[in-house]
């Protein structure tokens, strides 16, 4: 993609995600007590998270078979409390073997 | 109350974000060359803007040439969160952090930096903070750099495998608290629902992905919000709290 194009996305999307840090933590200095505004700041980050995961993580790997064993894998590990790095591991892992059968036994 | 303002306690409770962000901003540098962006372009994306989710669903918006209103939007949704955690980093700040400092600290106002600099006792100093960014950063950095360039050289199927990995650390985030909250899991089910039916349902496929993700999680927040409001102090949806009690 041509980089004048680009510097511009670049400049707007950094610019958006540091403003959304930057003015809160250096304006907001009392708590927030509106209840509806905390409930939806709660449910955010899991809502987003959700959204992009599924269906986009069934695409991820090019076969929708071995995408869809890592996202079994890691919702089982994470069901086990494992941290983020061993959930991401271990779905890479099942996905790996999941492709290796694929491609070289099936 | 007392200050934590050691650089180097801070470096030390940075190292594990800092191992567990590479492989996945590895996955991320993979991705947007894939996508069509150049290394340095991949590389540039990381070093502004530290946002796994955000950068994830940028990259596709701008590969695609879509318009700095669907981006812009999209990534004021997509990293509201941070607003809600910089307000309690603020308060757990010390107030000898200058204004400069609070804008500098702001910018590496991670998932995870926020998790592990708030869990301490006591106020934090800026040079603790200053010491809790600097290896993530530049694990998230380095990672997407080395996963742009080999990007192209990685046999396609360790790059199917590692493709995976962004979603995998999103699973480890949602998956603990649905389990634990009863009103986020079913939160989360909807917003699942929503997406899907963006993704398979004919017309609703026109919409473009950034604004798709928008509207699954702010659909879904506002409805709960309603349906289940947390607790004002601790944050957990106050059905749970009942239930529990």
């Amino acid at each position: 993609m041509d980089n004048t194009k680009f510097c511009i996305y670049l400049a707007v999307m950094a610019g958006v995600t540091y403003l959304v840090r930057m003015i809160p933590l250096v304006a907001i200095k009392e708590k927030i007590k509106n209840k509806f505004v905390l409930s939806f700041l709660h449910y955010i980050p899991y809502t987003v998270l959700s959204a992009m995961t599924v269906p986009g993580v069934f695409y991820a790997t090019g076969n929708m078979l071995s995408a869809c064993i890592g996202f079994v894998i890691a919702v089982i590990a994470a069901l086990f409390n494992r941290s983020l790095v061993q959930v991401a591991a271990l779905s890479c892992l099942g996905v790996l073997a999941t492709e290796l059968v694929i491609n070289y036994i099936l | 109350m007392y200050t934590i303002n050691s650089f180097k306690k801070g470096l030390k409770d940075g190292l594990p974000i800092c191992i567990g962000y590479f492989p996945v901003s590895f996955a991320f540098g993979i991705f947007a060359v894939e996508n069509g962006l150049t290394i340095l372009q991949a590389f540039l994306i990381s070093v502004t803007n530290l946002t796994s989710a955000g950068q994830l669903a940028a990259v596709p918006i701008i590969a695609g040439g879509g318009t700095l209103i669907e981006l812009a939007v999209s990534q004021l949704v997509i990293n509201s969160r941070y607003s809600l955690m910089s307000v309690s980093l603020g308060q757990k700040l010390s107030s000898k952090v200058k204004l400069f400092e609070r804008m500098a600290i702001a910018f590496g106002n991670t998932d995870e930096i926020f998790a592990v600099s708030v869990s301490n006792n006591g106020e934090l100093g800026s040079k603790y903070m200053y010491g809790v960014i600097a290896l993530p950063v530049l694990g998230w950095t380095s990672g997407t750099l080395l996963g742009a360039i080999a990007g192209n050289v990685l046999p396609p199927i360790i790059s199917a495998a590692l493709g995976v990995a962004i979603y995998g650390m999103f699973i480890a985030i949602v998956v603990p608290v649905a389990k634990k909250e009863k009103a986020t899991a079913l939160c989360v089910l909807l917003s699942i629902a929503l997406s899907c039916a963006f993704k398979y349902v004919p017309f609703l496929q026109n919409v473009p992905s950034g604004f798709v993700v928008i509207i699954c999680a702010v659909a879904s927040s506002v409805i709960f919000a309603i349906l289940a409001p947390v607790k004002a102090d601790d944050s957990t949806p106050d059905k749970e709290v009942e239930n529990n009690g």
